[in-house]
């Protein structure tokens, strides 16, 4: 029989059914590779340019004064202290609060809810559109409801803190979802055929093996709460304050709106300590989304 | 009988601490309403039991105008170091954002690029706020074109109207002054939510608000800066500090309102030549909050350190007449 690889014999039949010549397709093939690589460069070399843009600007402040300074006008004393702490106030508390809730959403919907109850669907429906919502919109809930009325928690860190939980929550439960439909539903059917109740099928078999979609999914969206400026704008973040918080009522800041404020003052070397600062905090974001890489591996081993 | 492995002594462990987070979770959620509460008795509590002389401790809340924010700014901070048990937030939600803020009895302190409008007097006395109104500092809002243009050195008010009156179609220079060359003007200047831009409206164009509006406009000053940095034929505005932080990237220029050319500087300011674009800043007193030892203390501090602290911010200090009215609105306080 013919001799070369399958491609090679089958050219006659696919030049017959496409109409294109085997050099006029290998063409097409390499510019389709090329435009691929030449994609990804471009969204490699912007993100590379700005880093290094932002690391020479940033590095003459990039030192520990920086981190153990408190916010001031003074260049040459500005720190970022109290919005590090600020950060970490509002990302922790929102953690805390939205994982458990998110989580257990998650199971709900996906192990005991009906789906042809119509409170269902719409609770479905909801948690779908929230997650489109912009941050904005719920910066503005925050301020009606949170901040003033109702709860009247006013221009807090817990308000903050609150309204980065409502933010991500959508998100979460979609990642914790989307996790726990991907366990095998034989894990459940095995566990009810033993004469398992729906809980502990759930809470042994189902979560065990869904932890690891879940913990990426929820530290993916819980570091988005970090880098969020427009919510926290509205809700009292865009201060000064020399120290950091010491309660759920306590004044803050955080680091992406301190860096707005110090980006826009007046002092050429403010700026300077805003690039540093930017550096801080793409370092604390690095560190978390790792964080969510090495927990999924590390489960994965595991499992395997 | 099987042995747990590493793996499921894991997985137990993760459990629990979901379950852990869980119950952190609730329970942080009934401490937030509680410390809540709490708060605000201390906020007032605390606050009126100091006695004079006692170590002043509190909290002060300020918010308001971004022009007048890096003077607060540096007295809190400088105040904060004297006086360890008061803490003072400085936010910068604008003049407007600041009132509606102070009139909702959510701050102390508010900071204004302009004074209190009617309509915002009205909203406070609702609440039963009596603004107490302090000039902090003066402000010459500085008309800015870029180094390389050699044609101006000064405009009148009139043609500063012409550019910027609402519906202008002047888009050269030499529209501005026959004399002056053949070069696009581009127009910088800050957004509707600033009070310098309150203030430019109505001093060049008669009308608070009224503006041209196919200019750049933007929050954030820096921009402004870079945008007249970068074009010969630009022109922007802003406050007095950004001119002085950025000589030699930006040109500022004098001011004819009908008695000559008054270029911006500490002396015209004070002296009000540097009409109309010369301005006062203010900040507003709670009466309530102005009682408690550590919000007197604060504004004290300011006045006693004025003249410091303007010069730092590259602001232009009050004259003799403003600090006595300060020091006399202030006096009343105590003796109330």
């Amino acid at each position: 029989m013919t001799e070369g690889p399958l491609s090679d014999r089958l050219e006659p039949q696919v030049a017959s059914l496409t109409g294109t010549t085997s050099r006029r397709r290998r063409f097409l093939d390499g510019l389709f590779r090329f435009a691929t690589i030449a994609s990804v460069g471009v969204a490699l070399l912007t993100l590379g340019a700005l880093l290094v843009d932002i690391f020479l600007q940033g590095r003459p402040r990039l030192n520990p004064d920086l981190l153990s300074n408190m916010p001031s006008s003074r260049p040459e004393r500005a720190g970022i202290q109290s919005a590090i702490f600020g950060t970490l106030w509002c990302v922790g508390l929102t953690a805390v609060v939205s994982l458990p809730i998110g989580v257990a959403t998650a199971i709900y919907l996906e192990q005991f809810a009906r789906r042809d109850r119509w409170y269902v669907r719409l609770v479905e429906l909801n948690i779908q559109n929230l997650a489109g919502v912009p941050s904005v919109v719920f910066g503005i809930l925050g301020l009606a409801f949170i901040a003033r009325g109702p709860l009247s928690w006013g221009f807090t860190v817990g308000t903050g803190a609150m309204v980065l939980t409502i933010l991500v929550l959508p998100t979460v439960v979609i990642a914790s979802r989307e996790a726990i439909r991907a366990v095998p539903s034989s894990f459940v059917d095995g566990a009810l055929a033993l004469g398992a109740t729906r809980w502990q099928a759930v809470w042994r078999q189902v979560l065990p093996a869904a932890i690891p979609g879940i913990a990426t999914g929820s530290i993916l969206s819980v570091s988005r709460a970090m880098g969020e400026s427009a919510p926290l704008l509205l809700l009292g973040a865009l201060t000064f304050v020399t120290f950091n918080p010491t309660g759920l009522d306590s004044g803050y800041t955080v680091l992406p709106l301190l860096i707005f404020k110090y980006a826009s003052d007046a002092k050429q070397e403010l700026h300077v300590v805003a690039a540093a600062a930017i550096i801080v905090l793409l370092v604390l974001l690095l560190t978390l989304n790792t964080t969510a890489i090495m927990l999924r591996n590390h489960f994965e081993k595991r499992r395997h | 009988m099987k042995v747990p492995t590493t793996g499921e002594c894991l997985l137990k462990k993760i459990r629990y601490l979901l379950a852990a987070l869980v119950f952190a979770s609730t329970a942080g959620l009934v401490a937030c309403s509680k410390s809540d509460n709490n708060a605000n008795v201390a906020s007032g509590g605390t606050a009126n039991s100091a006695s004079p002389g006692a170590k002043l401790t509190g909290s002060i809340r300020v918010d308001g105008s971004s022009t007048v924010t890096p003077l607060i700014a540096l007295a809190a901070e400088d105040f904060q170091a004297k006086n360890s048990g008061v803490t003072v937030t400085v936010g910068t939600s604008g003049t407007g954002g600041g009132f509606e803020k102070f009139c909702n009895g959510e701050i102390d302190i508010a900071m204004a690029s302009r004074p209190i409008k009617e309509k915002e007097v009205d909203a406070c006395k609702s609440k039963n706020i009596e603004p107490l109104e302090l000039i902090v500092a003066n402000d010459g809002l500085s008309v800015v074109i870029n180094p390389q243009n050699d044609w101006v050195k000064c405009l009148t008010v009139k043609q500063l109207k012409a550019i910027w009156e609402p519906g202008s179609t002047v888009n050269n220079w030499n529209q501005v002054d026959p004399s002056f060359p053949d070069q696009p003007l581009k127009l910088f200047g800050p957004g509707s939510d600033s009070g310098t831009f309150d203030y430019f409206t109505k001093e060049i164009n008669g009308e608070e608000g009224a503006t041209r509006t196919d200019y750049n406009p933007t929050e954030d000053d820096n921009v402004t800066v870079s945008g007249v940095a970068g074009d010969k034929g630009a022109l922007g505005y802003f406050g007095l500090s950004y001119l002085l932080e950025n000589q030699g990237k930006v040109k500022g220029i004098a001011i004819d309102s009908g008695n000559g050319c008054i270029a911006p500087s500490t002396e015209t300011v004070q002296s009000g030549q540097y009409k109309p674009l010369g301005r006062p800043l203010f900040i507003y007193l709670k009466p309530e909050s102005a009682h408690r030892p550590e919000v007197k203390a604060f504004a004290e501090f300011y006045f006693d350190n004025q003249d410091a602290i303007t010069k730092e911010a590259r602001f232009v200090p009050l004259t003799k007449e403003q600090l006595a009215k300060a020091d006399e609105e202030l006096a009343k306080i105590k003796s109330q």
